[in-house]
């Protein structure tokens, strides 16, 4: 049995939650947590924890090159940030462009997307 | 002269959130201006691109873009002009307001209702007084974050960081994802002043080492930034440094996060009563000022935690000063002052103005100190506790709330008490 | 391109003989270390233009204060620039100080400082009701006054350049030599000739006399390093003149004083240091000024601080300014250990070297079509010190004008873009600084500095990653990493 004390990052709130593990390295029981998000979000934490990824990206505009802003609508594996880190760098998109509009598909992981967080016309 | 019956000064999440409870409280469009000093609305967020943002608002995750981006179509929504570009010069506390813009020029307008929603500025190193050089790479987290999620570039390569305030931690993040080594976050005080989960996402998941207890003692290198002398400080002793702890980090980039600064200047010009604690304006619970008819709400009135929270208190502004524009405004029977007791900084509001019929008001305040097991309680100077919740942990640098219920308010209200106590009480578990 | 005269060093001393020169038929050019005029001591002091009777009698240092002090005021009248006749106190604190007091109203009535007086206890503390209560006595001057000393400087160099100076920045000295009766001096790459040199190198006076040239040069600089600090504008009203105490062996002391542009400026400490080019600040120092300041005012709110700074003063080894020409090298005129009343005295100093270098030959007769103002259509002056009127008709005439950039100093995007294109355009941030105080209030330019920098990359087609704070070395960012 080994126990893990989490701080929960789901939300500005930072729950601290207890994870209790067996032997086998499953869990067995999980306490501190006030919302369902933060339960799974330690369930994840840890057996493999993710992140959701912010960054920017360039963006031609009619009024030159302006800076995106973007996230992955989704958590991926914590230890890809910097392998996501290298799509990102060799993103570039055009204008318009609109708040959740993919940018790129199947980012990482399937079904994970790197979406676009303002408007641009 | 022109004339406006609400101005809103600034555009980022609490001027706009007031624009639009303003107008779903029944005032016109047409009769508000929001002013805003950048090219675009949407305040400080535009550059946050980071998460968390409106889980309380919105029940979901998003970044200061996305974030403000909603308010941003609400308030379009509704017709609510926005002047962009727009910098206040003057505020009197008979609501005359001089600004200049390029689209207008320079301009004075009478308003009968002036929210203040100008947010809040960085501590710099000057307040700070580090000694050494004055070379490029000494920037604020703040002005750091601009450069690099607005402008596009970095704004260096090996950086420590002094403070471990939020966008400190974020920008920590931001700075290794984007290739840069961060040797270090040193916070003077013996605990972080930022969210745990920002401890977690931004220090621990890159084996950033948060130096607690320790300080810049001496910035290093002609024209830019070589390397920062970082020394422990004594607790006991005026948190000065400790002779001997120094430790030298050679490094291009100095980042300060050491504190947010409420933007008061108008305020101050007006001749509003300021908090010593908050250094924003005193207010009632309606955030009115001093002075009848100009209003605060946000980061001006004091540093928040969480935009969901400036966004609440916005929308009370807006509503209030709607209100007095409509004439719609319950009449104020009695005022009851709130102080604050052991381990509660200060509170936002400070004064509650009853009408007959009261509402439930919330009650924002900090603590003193890293804590655990406490219990916070509002009860009357007799003693009458009018609202109290037990929390597993309490540290500064996360805004706390209670909600005195309106059949609590109307006690107080029967009862002739005058003050109202703020406190909290540990219940056992070590002060950390 | 051969000058008339190569004046090396852009500080006061040297951008006001430039500026002299300027109204006449020579060609003349300034050599400077720094990438900006007026970035050594020049940059960094009191800002005071002191009255005058601190200087023994008979001394250069005492003619040229007085006379400096009348000709300063003249000049920031005719540039356009700022300067308060707040008068100074030498703050007594009892009979002790009475003493130096009586002597100092001597040496200046000696001196010819118009007004001098020594007032009471009742009469200090209605002028000045934050003086320590322990202030028994003050010596009034009523000529002294207060301006900005870089802000000037930049306001003659410009006027200069609109009569034809021309400047060499970042052009630190490094060998000179001498064929006939032309001086060539180098920094190692370009090399500048010229038939007539003068040496106001400040801090590294001493060091260019020796690279000119000079053996057993007489005079040697130990550089002296002075901390200060400022205070936010909401304190700047509580001294309404400049506040010092009695001077000691180690210079005039610690003072509190309004600055021209609204804050309270506090300091300077003195010490020797090895470096002239070492300015920066220590603990030790600021927590001894602290000390000093509050001892004339205990109630100095040191919490309002919003900076603090080092300049190093060029102090020699005799009490006054070296102002000779060579006698060793014809052709050449040294201003070295200008300390201490320099700025003040700078006007005076500008008449007295261009008389040197005319005893040493050089022919000066007036240029007709001299421009007397910073630029040909007249001085800048910034939108934030035009009347409402003014404000709105530039904003009309120009929509630039209506952007503020700077929200704590109001400094206009119009304010800018007219400084991208002034006799010495401003392409760093430092420069847009101290031309217009973008990035001098409260926030210190964590608002405006990216603006200020994108503007200036904007303006003159460059990456962001080619604007500098000051110098070549002092970059602001780089380029994101690719792929």
């Amino acid at each position: 049995m080994t126990t893990k004390e989490l701080t929960c990052v789901v939300c500005p709130a930072g729950c601290r939650i207890t994870v209790t593990l067996n032997d086998a390295s499953a869990i067995e029981s999980i306490e501190g947590y006030t919302c369902l998000r933060g339960k799974t979000y330690a369930a994840n934490e840890v057996t493999h924890p993710v992140r959701t990824l912010t960054s920017t990206v360039p963006v031609m505009t009619a009024e030159g090159k302006k800076m995106l802003p973007v996230r992955t609508n989704a958590g991926i594996p914590r230890e890809s940030l910097f392998e996501a880190m290298k799509i990102v760098r060799a993103t570039a998109v055009k204008a318009p462009v609109h708040t959740g509009d993919i940018l790129v598909a199947d980012f990482i992981e399937p079904g994970t997307n790197l979406i676009a967080c303002k408007d641009f016309e | 002269m022109a004339a406006h019956k609400l101005i809103i000064i600034g555009g980022g999440p609490a001027g706009l959130s007031a624009a639009v409870a303003a107008v779903d409280a029944g005032l016109a469009p047409e009769d508000i201006l929001v002013l805003e000093r950048d090219s675009e609305p949407g305040g400080i967020l535009n550059q946050c691109i980071h998460a968390g943002f409106g889980l309380h608002r919105f029940g979901e995750e998003l970044t200061g873009p996305e974030y403000s981006g909603r308010y941003i179509a609400m308030a379009r929504e509704r017709g609510i002009p926005i002047l962009c570009n727009a910098m206040v010069l003057s505020l009197t506390d008979d609501r005359r307001v001089t600004f200049v813009s390029p689209e207008t020029g320079y301009t004075t307008v009478d308003a009968e209702a002036v929210i203040l929603a100008m947010g809040c500025r960085e501590r710099t190193r000057g307040a700070l007084g580090i000694p050494g050089t004055r070379p490029s790479g000494v920037y604020t987290a703040g002005c750091a974050q601009r450069y690099i999620n607005i402008e596009g570039y970095m704004p260096g390569r090996r950086v420590v960081i002094l403070g471990s305030g939020d966008i400190g931690l974020i920008m920590a993040r931001r700075m290794t994802l984007e290739g840069a080594k961060v040797l270090a976050v040193c916070e003077i005080m013996p605990y972080s002043g930022g969210l745990a989960r920002n401890i977690v996402q931004c220090l621990d998941d890159f084996g950033i080492p948060l130096k607690l207890s320790h300080t810049v003692v001496q910035i290093h290198g002609r024209d830019r930034v070589e390397g920062v002398t970082v020394a422990a400080v004594d607790e006991a002793n005026g948190r000065r440094p400790i002779p001997g702890t120094e430790e030298y980090f050679a490094c291009d980039t100095l980042l300060l996060s050491v504190g947010l600064i409420p933007e008061n200047e108008l305020t101050r010009g007006a001749g509003i009563t300021l908090d010593r604690m908050t250094n924003g304006a005193s207010v009632n619970q309606f955030r009115e000022t001093s002075a009848p008819g100009i209003y605060a709400c946000g980061n001006v009135l004091h540093v928040h935690d969480l935009v969901d929270y400036v966004s609440e208190e916005a929308d009370t502004a807006g509503r209030a000063a709607a209100a007095r524009i409509l004439g719609n405004a319950a009449p104020v029977v009695r005022s009851v002052k709130l102080t604050t007791g052991h381990g509660i900084r200060y509170t936002v509001p400070e004064r509650i103005d009853l009408a007959e019929e009261p509402e439930d008001v919330r009650i924002f305040f900090r603590v003193t100190d890293v804590f655990k097991k406490v219990r916070l309680t509002v009860e009357t100077a007799a003693g009458a506790i009018l609202v109290n919740k037990a929390k597993s942990a309490a540290a500064p640098g996360e805004m706390e709330s209670l909600t005195i219920p309106a059949a609590k308010l109307r006690e107080v209200l029967a009862s002739g008490t005058e003050e109202i106590l703020v406190k909290l009480t540990e219940t056992g578990g070590d002060k950390s | 391109m051969l000058y008339d005269v190569l004046i090396i060093g852009a500080g006061c001393t040297g951008v006001m003989t430039a500026r002299l020169l300027s109204a006449k038929n020579v060609k003349v050019a300034v050599a400077e270390a720094g990438p900006d005029v007026a970035v050594g001591a020049t940059a960094a002091n009191s800002a005071i233009v002191h009255a005058g009777y601190d200087a023994k009698p008979g001394t250069l240092k005492a003619k040229l204060n007085v006379r400096g002090n009348r000709l300063m005021k003249e000049l920031a009248s005719t540039l356009g620039v700022e300067c308060k006749g707040v008068g100074s106190h030498v703050v007594g604190f009892g009979d002790a100080d009475l003493a130096m007091l009586e002597e100092l109203l001597a040496r200046g009535r000696a001196n010819g400082v118009p007004d001098l007086e020594i007032i009471g206890q009742d009469r200090l503390r209605a002028m000045e009701p934050n003086i320590s209560p322990e202030a028994t006595h003050s010596l009034w001057a009523p000529t002294a006054a207060i301006t900005c000393p870089y802000g000037i400087t930049i306001a003659a160099a410009e006027n200069a350049v609109t009569n034809g100076v021309d400047f060499y920045f970042n052009f630190r000295v490094t060998d000179a030599s001498r064929a006939g009766n032309i001086h060539y001096i180098t920094n190692g790459e370009d090399t500048l000739a010229a038939r007539y040199v003068v040496n106001c190198a400040g801090v590294h006076s001493a060091e260019v006399a020796a690279i000119l040239g000079e053996n057993d040069f007489p005079i040697t600089i130990t550089p002296r390093r002075g901390e200060y600090f400022i205070l936010d504008k909401a304190v700047g009203n509580l001294a309404h003149s400049t506040l010092f105490v009695c001077p000691s062996d180690r210079g005039k002391g610690i003072l509190v004083s309004p600055t021209v542009d609204g804050n309270l400026i506090v300091g300077p400490n003195a010490y020797p240091i090895g470096d002239g080019d070492d300015r920066s600040t220590t603990a030790e120092g600021l927590a001894e000024i602290t000390a000093g300041a509050r001892r004339i005012m205990p109630t100095v709110p040191m919490n309002m601080a919003i900076t603090s700074f080092a300049g190093v003063r060029a102090t020699p080894n005799q009490y006054d300014f070296y102002l000779e020409a060579s006698k060793q090298i014809p052709g050449v005129v040294h201003a070295v250990g200008v300390e201490s009343p320099g700025f003040a005295s700078s006007p005076a100093t500008a008449e007295y070297l261009v008389g040197l270098l005319e005893e040493s030959g050089l022919a000066l007769t007036d240029k007709p079509d001299y421009i007397p103002t910073r630029r040909r259509d007249g001085n800048h002056i910034q939108w934030n010190r035009l009347t409402e009127e003014e404000r709105a008709a530039k904003c009309r005439e120009n929509p630039a004008y209506g952007k503020i950039v700077c929200r704590c100093e109001t400094v206009t995007e119009g304010d800018l873009i007219d400084m991208l294109s002034a006799p010495i355009p401003a392409v760093t941030v430092d420069m847009m600084k101290k031309r217009l105080r973008a990035g001098m209030g409260r926030c210190q330019g964590g608002f405006c500095s990216p603006r200020v920098a994108a503007l200036i990359a904007e303006r003159t087609g460059r990456g962001l990653d080619e604007i500098n704070k000051s110098g070549p070395g002092s970059w602001l960012v780089t380029k994101r990493e690719e792929g």
